[in-house]
């Protein structure tokens, strides 16, 4: 592997999405983003709905959103396990707006029933994730 | 005594079944090679979590610091077991096993004074299960497999499960499965999900293992952020979903290659009697041949 690369791979329950070689991926910890760099420290850390950058040749090439989950760094190597993922320039915003629509209205139907109103609840909160992912361009 | 036209009639309905049943073969066949393509994608996210969870875990286990899905409720009193089946039959033993070792294991466990509590995947082992367990069937949940098993479907049913161990409704939770090992082969395999059985590490090469894991893979330990415990929190419930999501997979497989096999069995035996069949239909016809020209022949005799 070339020394000034990351291992950065991408992985949602289903299936391995991305493995490659980059130089720079910006994750959304929990905690704040992390850009991580050949040699980082090793860290695990969760995940919030966000949008992970991948950097090349000094400028953003790939954006895509992930609705939280766990990323583990060591020093060549990047994983992060997605709940879900998607290419940025592949949401929909009406379709985000109304899948948003319809999970508020889950929850109001959902009552006392805990399981399904936590369901909907996600369901809501990785909407809105979405659409504040897209109304926020950060880096260039 | 058959009469001809019977015969005539069984070696078609026979043929027409024989069509039948090889066709479900193929298609069997064809879905078993997505199901095991499937499963093979699950596997790097599953393996990645193991890891994470691996050395997590160790270390909040031996800082007594492991919260209820790892540690338990303290108590074994009430087990709830999900069995895994599929919803349509035609498929050899699939069903029959597991539900016959489930049933086993629910007559030991009430054996030794535990109360069970079932879940069912699966409209086929809710019909074998009713009749002996009907009242502590919680629920039954259908059609996850069309097409394939959705991580969305067991995230639900994890989801299930942890809020009833939460609510205190059980302490131990068992997912009874058919597991893939080949084609032709399913091993119907226990799995406990709550609370969190570690990944065997008391044996001895298990343990150097681990050790070369370690040092191979960080050399060093891990920063956690936020902290080791707020993670653990997040990762034991995502994993218990990941771990459903995996048998719900592995049965849906195994459930393809045993109803391939099952079909296959049958296409055999369709042919079989369709031979023997048409050598009774044969000789028969022969047989009232030869009597016709008897009759013919004697008859021109008498004159």
């Amino acid at each position: 592997m070339a020394d000034n690369a990351v291992q950065f791979e991408l992985v949602s329950p289903e299936k391995l999405l991305l493995s490659e070689e980059v130089e720079m991926v910006v994750v959304p910890g929990a905690e704040g983003d992390f850009g991580v760099l050949p040699g980082h420290t090793p860290v695990i850390s969760t995940v919030r709905p966000g949008v992970i950058h991948i950097f090349e040749g000094g400028a953003v090439k790939t954006r895509i959103f992930v609705a939280g989950g766990f990323a583990e760094v060591t020093a060549e190597r990047c994983t992060v396990l997605a709940e879900e993922a998607v290419l940025l320039d592949d949401i929909d915003r009406d379709q985000v707006e109304k899948s948003l629509q319809e999970a508020m209205e889950d929850i109001s139907d959902a009552g006392d029933n805990s399981t399904e109103r936590a369901l909907a609840e996600q369901r809501a909160d990785s909407a809105r994730a979405k659409l504040a992912s897209l109304d926020t361009q950060t880096y260039q | 005594m058959a009469s001809l036209k019977d015969l005539r009639v069984r070696i078609s309905s026979v043929k027409s079944t024989q069509r039948i049943t090889s066709a479900m073969k193929m298609v069997a066949a064809a879905k078993l090679r997505r199901a095991q393509e499937n499963a093979e994608a699950t596997r790097p996210y599953a393996e990645r979590m193991e890891r994470m969870l691996g050395s997590l875990a160790q270390s909040a286990v031996t800082a007594g610091t492991a919260p209820p899905l790892l540690a338990g409720s303290g108590k074994d009193d009430v087990h709830l077991i999900i069995l895994v089946t599929s919803d349509r039959g035609l498929c050899g033993g699939f069903n029959g096993s597991v539900s016959r070792w489930t049933r086993k294991h629910i007559l030991q466990l009430r054996a030794d004074g535990k109360q069970v509590k079932l879940l069912i995947i699966g409209r086929k082992g809710r019909g074998i299960m009713r009749r002996e367990f009907g009242d502590i069937i919680i629920d039954t949940i259908e059609d996850t497999t069309k097409p394939v098993p959705m991580f969305e479907t067991a995230a639900e049913i994890a989801q299930r499960a942890r809020d009833m161990f939460e609510a205190g409704e059980c302490d131990v939770c068992t997912i009874i499965y058919n597991k893939f090992v080949s084609a032709l082969t399913q091993d119907v395999t226990p799995q406990q999900l709550i609370p969190f059985a570690l990944p065997e590490k008391d044996d001895a090469d298990g343990e150097t293992t681990d050790e070369q894991d370690s040092g191979l893979e960080s050399g060093a330990v891990y920063e956690y952020e936020p902290d080791e415990q707020e993670i653990l929190a997040d990762l034991l419930p995502r994993n218990l979903s990941v771990q459903v999501f995996r048998t719900m997979i592995e049965s849906f497989a195994s459930e393809q290659g045993a109803r391939m096999t099952a079909m296959d069995n049958a296409t055999r035996n369709a042919g079989d009697m369709i031979d023997r069949l048409s050598t009774d239909y044969n000789r028969m016809r022969q047989a009232a041949i030869t009597t016709e020209l008897i009759e013919i022949i004697s008859g021109a005799e008498a004159l």
